[in-house]
């Protein structure tokens, strides 16, 4: 019942900001920067509610989102395939995304990332524990692709305790 | 309540305070059309509201009248969104209801000085269309406005309106 109250909460949300802005590419920035925001917080709670420890390396990093983060959050698990040579990079496989039940993207939104929010909350929650990291969507359900993937590359460590901006 | 329903809540209040913040942001950037923020608040709880009583409405027997509507609001609503019931539901019944909440979950996480009273009102937006868009997919047309005394207590207040 209540992931619903998300679901429909963010459908909501997405059709305003779509009403605002007039190209979906400032839709998708406005998406990215408000999942920033949520990230930066949604962080703690998660170290609270899930007692895991520091990563040591991206790998379990990578588990530690598939299968405890978006499990907690979301309710699914996602795979991780596709790593990069270097272990810089995976993708995460969602069969199906919460997100976009009863979603369909009218023709004239095309370019519009309609789940973009996530990127932003990874992105933001994991500069929290001093990596960044570059986020993006590479295949979309809503877009006719069969699953939909997430591509995550770790870009650098945090070195600076810098004090958390609004972006 | 398990780990993962208060995780589901957990990220509600999250996106629920963005929409908020990034609203009134964008709206003193002048970035988006007119800073009609509590408005649009209240436009998308109405969506979500009509969403949420499509959803579950499905098996339950028809209401006997506007009463057992105005508490099916109160508990199942209001349970299943908020976690909890409304405290008290008051009526002069003649359309008029009045729903208190004493500790309202969007308002648990502020401060309860009385500096953050004048803010209150862009919590509330939200909810006040949460539960007209509800209402709407009942059948019954209304207006609802909230108010708040003393953190985090709050009252909605609901008019119907006749059709």
């Amino acid at each position: 019942m209540s992931s619903e109250l998300f679901t429909l909460t963010y459908g909501a949300l997405v059709t305003q900001l779509c009403k605002d802005y007039e190209n979906d590419e400032d839709v998708n920035k406005q998406l990215d920067k408000m999942g920033y925001n949520i990230g930066v917080r949604l962080i703690e709670d998660f170290l609270a509610r899930s007692n895991v420890g520091r990563c040591h390396d991206f790998r379990e990093t990578a588990d530690v989102i598939a299968k405890v983060a978006f499990k907690m959050y979301l309710g699914i698990t996602p795979s991780i395939t596709n790593w990069s040579p270097a272990g810089d990079e995976f993708s995460l496989i969602l069969e199906n995304n919460p997100l976009v039940d009863f979603v369909e993207l009218p023709d004239n939104h095309s370019s519009l990332i309609y789940s973009n929010l996530l990127c932003g909350v990874l992105r933001g929650a994991l500069e929290m524990v001093q990596m960044a990291v570059d986020v993006k969507f590479v295949q979309d359900t809503l877009k006719g692709d069969s699953v939909t993937e997430i591509r995550m590359k770790f870009i650098r460590r945090i070195e600076d305790n810098l004090p958390v901006g609004e972006e | 309540m398990t780990r993962v329903e208060m995780a589901d809540e957990a990220l509600f209040l999250l996106l629920h305070n963005e929409m908020v913040a990034g609203l009134h942001r964008a709206a003193e950037q002048g970035e988006a059309e007119n800073g009609r923020c509590i408005t649009k608040l209240e436009n998308m709880g109405f969506r979500v509201g009509q969403g949420l009583i499509e959803r579950f409405t499905k098996d339950t027997a028809r209401f006997k009248d506007e009463l057992d509507i105005m508490k099916f609001i109160c508990k199942d609503f209001w349970t299943t969104v908020f976690k909890k019931q409304i405290d008290n539901l008051r009526t002069n019944h003649q359309g008029i209801y009045v729903l208190q909440d004493n500790k309202f979950r969007l308002l648990t996480q502020m401060s309860a000085g009385k500096q953050y009273l004048e803010h209150a009102p862009k919590y509330l937006a939200f909810t006040c269309g949460l539960i007209r868009g509800g209402l709407s997919n009942l059948g019954i047309k209304s207006i609802v406005t909230a108010e708040v005394s003393v953190m985090p207590a709050c009252k909605f207040q609901v008019m119907i309106q006749k059709m």
